[in-house]
């Protein structure tokens, strides 16, 4: 019954790659959702039209449309600007571009779980770093942050478990990830059934273990926080 | 764009002349699945909360194996997985369900919406607040009657912002079902993306009818939520 047929370190690297594609997508939506809040909370009418527009667009259409849609345009945007620049043809392959659009997508959710977060830290807080005469980035680094991850991480812990699971969508567009490394192998062996289950309990051990490190997070984060109850 | 229009309007909207297709294809999925989901997750959100680990445990490995892998692995199992097993192919009866594209997607689809609505439900009766079923009590309601009148009711209505947010994304998931052969807007859109090599207007012409319809559906909630959350209303 386990018997992997060989396949075992294509499984393996198939696992890495979608390890590191969730990672990277995660970084990308993190710095795009610090981004998009920011722009949402500014003062500037033409910075949150928008964040109001790229938030609203993106979560209201399917993922995977957006994910194709990107896919195949940005490789002819892409010739199109070196030919004009006279360069040569620049391949954009399937993992660069699953970063990039599960990062644009879900920069989306990332902006809106921020947006709130920023918006529980009280406004004294910020106000006593100012007058202490913090610069405007130091008391975003030391006060405002800090607290703003606290509120924001029971939205962060749940954006992480659907990009992990999203990433599934990027063996559509060819990358050789756990998903497709466990399909060649059933079609190789007549067994597809194992590998396919075989998928599912990897991704079911990433999803659990990552509850895990986002569990001691919001232990890390809530230091100082007493609960009512205990 | 246009000409993808002219040539594709049909088949994006109902019909390719032989079955159905696209934005129909697409709302059929996604009220199939929704209804079969709902009314598992109803009783199975009851056996979440009882008392007894023998109908708890069950119910939470349910859960937790459908909310922890990513939908497209469970299409992959029911679609192409359980077919290969030989046991099926030689059992008519399963052999004629899982040969078909919709009936797989369909069956993955409830299965799934079902498990995060049985969350969602669940999550709302721990809510409840414990004087209404005390009060409840208190006039001799059998527990039958307890379920049907007090916390059903009230629990699905304070669930309806987090039931509205599962509909919406369930609507994006049932984008996988082209990957499955079934004829919905996506699959419409890739075919004309492959006919024309148009992949932003093909695609971009779908993301628009997708959103019309996510707007729709929030509007839809919202009316909805209008109506059944009057009494949280300020």
């Amino acid at each position: 019954m386990f018997n992997l047929g060989g396949y075992g370190p294509i499984i393996l690297s198939g696992t890495l790659t979608t390890i590191e594609l969730s990672i990277l997508s995660l970084i990308v939506s993190f710095l795009i959702g610090l981004l998009g809040a920011s722009a949402k909370l500014s003062r500037s009418r033409i910075a949150v039209g928008i964040a109001t527009i790229y938030t609203t667009i993106i979560r209201a259409v399917p993922d995977l449309v957006l994910m194709l849609l990107l896919f195949y345009s940005l490789q002819i945007w892409l010739n199109d600007l070196t030919d004009a620049l006279g360069l040569d043809q620049f391949n954009l392959d399937p993992f660069t571009s699953g970063v990039i659009t599960l990062g644009f997508i879900y920069g989306a959710y990332f902006t809106e779980t921020f947006r709130g977060a920023f918006m529980s830290v009280p406004r004294g807080q910020m106000e006593a770093a100012r007058s202490f005469g913090m610069r405007r980035f130091y008391a975003f680094r030391r006060i405002l942050f800090p607290q703003m991850m606290r509120f924001a991480l029971p939205g962060l812990a749940n954006n992480w478990q659907v990009i992990l699971k999203a990433t599934a969508l990027v063996s559509i567009i060819g990358l050789s990830d756990i998903i497709k490394a466990t399909q060649d192998a059933g079609k190789a062996t007549f067994n597809g059934f194992f590998f396919s289950v075989l998928a599912a309990v990897v991704y079911l051990v990433l999803t659990t273990a990552s509850n895990g490190v986002l569990m001691l997070l919001q232990k890390r984060y809530s230091v100082g926080v007493r609960r009512a109850a205990s | 764009m246009i000409d993808i229009i002219q040539q594709y309007w049909r088949p994006l909207l109902y019909t390719d002349g032989y079955t159905m297709t696209g934005v129909a294809m697409t709302l059929w999925l996604l009220v199939i699945s929704c209804l079969i989901g709902f009314c598992l997750a109803v009783p199975l959100a009851i056996a979440r909360n009882a008392k007894n680990p023998f109908i708890r445990g069950p119910v939470w490995t349910y859960v937790f194996v459908f909310t922890g892998t990513p939908l497209y692995v469970q299409l992959l199992i029911i679609y192409t997985g359980i077919y290969s097993l030989s046991i099926v192919q030689h059992t008519s009866f399963l052999n004629s369900f899982f040969k078909q594209g919709i009936d797989c997607t369909l069956l993955a689809f409830a299965l799934n919406t079902g498990a995060y609505t049985t969350q969602i439900f669940a999550g709302a009766m721990r809510d409840m607040a414990f004087g209404e079923i005390e009060a409840a009590r208190a006039i001799g309601m059998s527990r039958f009657t307890l379920y049907r009148r007090i916390i059903i009711p009230s629990s699905l209505r304070r669930a309806l912002p987090l039931y509205s947010n599962e509909v919406i994304l369930m609507l994006h998931s049932t984008t996988l079902a082209f990957t499955a052969t079934v004829p919905d807007i996506l699959k419409v859109a890739n075919d004309a993306n492959s006919a024309t090599y148009e992949p932003f207007w093909s695609f971009g012409i779908a993301a628009v009818l997708y959103a019309c319809i996510s707007f729709t559906l929030i509007f839809l909630f919202r009316r909805a939520e209008h109506r059944f959350l009057a009494f949280l209303r300020r």
